[in-house]
């Protein structure tokens, strides 16, 4: 499996075992995981909600691990991505890369990041006690995706 | 007949996260304009195109689209994940 899109908690220590696990075999020397985490916010943060697009984060992300096989020589890539309302310190998101040498594991975990944050379909609320207002994309995220762009 | 689906600020200002659209619009830019003409939340909704996505049958596009043959348009604001 390669992408997983889902409302409940992960235990994030299973997860990077089990793609472990999987390249038995595979001669991936190098294995990335990276873990997206849940900020406070300055008026303190009540829930973070996010909402996705059912159908299409599927295929955009897949699409986006595709890219990510056609650039490095990758023995594997996983994301996986939550939806639904969790709360501050809690795990949002990871990608696992596998490959033969660190450099191309570090660089498809990187650009994974770049390209789901902007590209595929989850949008984020945050609610306060007093306020609850959509997550902005921000200018940086856009032009991060500029580097791979060759 | 299309599905009209519309995600985060774009479905609360709207008012719905889905409905069927008659239209013979021929791209995405004739069926925005179809809809700002429905009433004053879709107006709103629909203001500042460069503050919107668009993606037809599940893949991102941009207003100048074709709509011919595709069965599912949505709506959204730059996504903000990971």
């Amino acid at each position: 499996m390669r992408v997983r899109v889902q409302a409940d908690p992960f235990d994030l220590g299973a997860e990077a075992n089990a793609f472990v696990a999987r390249q038995k075999g595979a001669q991936a020397g190098a294995i990335v995981t990276f873990t997206g985490i849940v900020r406070d916010i300055a008026d303190g943060l009540d829930v973070m909600e996010i909402e996705h697009y059912p159908g299409m984060t599927e295929r955009a992300l897949d699409a986006i691990i595709d890219q990510a096989h056609q650039r490095w020589p990758l023995a594997d890539a996983f994301v996986l991505h939550r939806y639904g309302r969790m709360h501050a310190d809690e795990a949002i998101m990871m990608v696992a890369t596998a490959a033969r040498h660190r450099k191309d594991a570090f660089e498809a975990a990187e650009f994974l990041m770049d390209y789901l944050k902007s590209r595929a379909p989850f949008w984020k609320k945050e609610h306060s006690a007093q306020n609850a207002a959509w997550v902005a994309a921000r200018e940086e995220d856009e032009t991060a995706l500029n580097r791979w762009s060759d | 007949m299309i599905e009209v689906l519309y995600f985060a600020w774009v479905r609360e200002r709207i008012g719905t996260p889905r409905e069927t659209v008659e239209t013979d619009a021929e791209t995405v830019q004739a069926l925005v304009d179809q809809l700002r003409a429905r009433e004053p939340r879709y107006a709103a909704a629909f203001q500042d195109l460069s503050a919107l996505r668009v993606a037809v049958d599940q893949e991102l596009t941009d207003f100048t689209a074709p709509l011919a043959g595709a069965r599912e348009v949505a709506f959204f604001p730059p996504m903000t994940g990971g």
